[in-house]
């Protein structure tokens, strides 16, 4: 790794300023799962590293049940996925962000980190896309809010301007029967990278009859995590049956554009999404039903 | 390029002070700076857990870490784990267990252990499979670890015995 200078800023400004004054680039860093890994692979070489996690606005989990979640970009997974609020409202969120790396991994990673490293299978990615999350970006500029369906451009590229760096995500409140379910297909139980992954949210009727909106989005089987609208109108007004997730699989698989790698190929991703997307769909509308989503 | 740091941290319940560079990451700092050795280096990229360490009792790969992170802050090794009176009870259950082969994984799945039983005192089979996923034996002695642990757990927390 070629050598680089560290800075552990305590504000949002001094850490823009620093990410701002860096000629040959900064990075900010938080966990480092990606980042350090990528360094070591000379993907690239910044001249400083702006540590973020002393940074309060990026270290704070905050619920309440009129405003939502917010997560400061430097949370890991492991003190999300341990946080009762979280567990309580955003099981879909939980999903992913438990299934990110194993153990050691999930105490340095973080979701923030998930999205700028913008890899097309970043998990927790698409799980946030179906809960409707925002981001707030602070630079030089000032701050701004992007919605995280628009944040990431193509493979490890986002919206994110020089000088410019995540603060947080934030979540809206989950109303009354919805629900939401990430799946990913993995060759392995734990600690790898999906093949294929679904996020599934429903909104339901009071009576739970009739879906009144719904959002799917997917993961490493496009540039980026793709959230797949035309899913979102065709279920839209119908009722919650297995032939109409079926028929939504299909859309999905149709706008999946896979491609075959080390991981997989074409046709048994296009088949996945099929298969893990009519699963999101099902184990989201048990949640919005209020009932336990089978594994 | 020297741009060298001075960090004051404790490491296995010692004050210790070391001069680092801000790229070298915490397992440099442990095997090359400060000797402690008992913590492998494997792939160097968050795959394995032979570097496994607790970083303010949170397990953590310290190839992924940077050793100027641990200013002021608490790690403990595998060098940490036994004391005066000898091998900790997660060491000697491994032992009783037989639950390495080669030794290389060890240190870190000892600690991966210790991480496990601090936070969940009696871990079932899925558990310790799902919690050790990140720390890989090449010899493939999956079977008697997930047993050490198991009777870990019992020399720990429970006056029982385990068939091992």
């Amino acid at each position: 790794m070629r050598p680089f200078t560290y800075q552990a800023p305590t504000s949002v400004g001094e850490a823009v300023a620093l990410l701002t004054e860096a000629k040959q680039g900064a990075r900010p860093f938080a966990g480092g799962t990606d980042l350090l890994v990528q360094m070591r692979r000379g993907l690239f070489a910044p001249e400083m590293l702006v540590d973020v996690k002393r940074i309060p606005e990026l270290n704070r989990i905050a619920f309440d049940p009129t405003e939502g979640l917010t997560i400061g970009a430097a949370v890991s997974c492991a003190w999300l996925c341990d946080h009762p609020a979280v567990r309580q409202h955003y099981p879909g969120l939980i999903d992913a962000a438990s299934i990110i790396g194993g153990a050691a991994i999930q105490r340095r990673a973080t979701l923030g980190g998930n999205l700028c490293n913008a890899a097309p299978s970043g998990d927790a990615i698409s799980a946030m896309i179906v809960l409707d999350a925002t981001a707030t970006l602070a630079g030089p500029t000032g701050t701004r809010t992007v919605p995280v369906s628009e944040f990431c451009t193509a493979p490890g590229k986002t919206v994110l301007k020089p000088g410019e760096m995540l603060v947080s995500l934030h979540f809206p409140v989950p109303a009354p029967h919805t629900g939401a379910r990430y799946l990913r297909f993995i060759p392995r139980g734990e600690m790898d990278i999906a093949v294929a992954g679904s996020g599934a949210w429903l909104a339901l009727s009071d009576d739970g009859g009739t879906i009144l909106g719904a959002r799917i989005a997917l993961a490493a089987v496009a540039p980026t995590p793709l959230w797949v609208k035309a899913a979102s109108e065709m279920l839209t007004g119908t009722t919650p049956t297995e032939e109409v997730f079926t028929a939504a699989a299909a859309i999905a698989q149709e706008a999946a554009r896979p491609i075959s790698d080390v991981r997989g190929t074409v046709a048994q991703r296009r088949h996945l999404v099929g298969v893990l997307t009519r699963r999101a769909l099902q184990g989201a509308l048990q949640r919005a039903k209020g009932e336990t989503c089978d594994d | 390029m020297t741009n060298k740091t001075l960090i004051s941290a404790t490491i296995n319940g010692e004050p210790v002070e070391f001069l680092c560079e801000p790229h070298q990451s915490l397992l440099e700092c442990l095997r090359d700076i400060l000797g402690l050795t008992g913590t492998k280096e494997g792939c160097n990229d968050g795959n394995c857990g032979a570097c496994s360490v607790l970083l303010d009792g949170q397990l953590v790969n310290s190839c992924l870490v940077l050793g100027v992170e641990i200013q002021g802050r608490a790690v403990t090794t595998v060098e940490g784990l036994a004391d005066w009176r000898g091998l900790h009870p997660i060491q000697q259950a491994f032992l009783e267990a037989d639950g390495f082969q080669c030794g290389f994984c060890t240190p870190g799945i000892l600690i991966a252990t210790k991480a496990l039983l601090d936070r969940e005192p009696d871990p079932t089979e899925a558990d310790i499979r799902a919690w050790l996923s990140g720390n890989l034996c090449r010899c493939t002695g999956y079977d008697k670890i997930v047993r050490a642990v198991q009777a870990a757990a019992c020399r720990l927390y429970a006056e029982c015995e385990v068939n091992v």
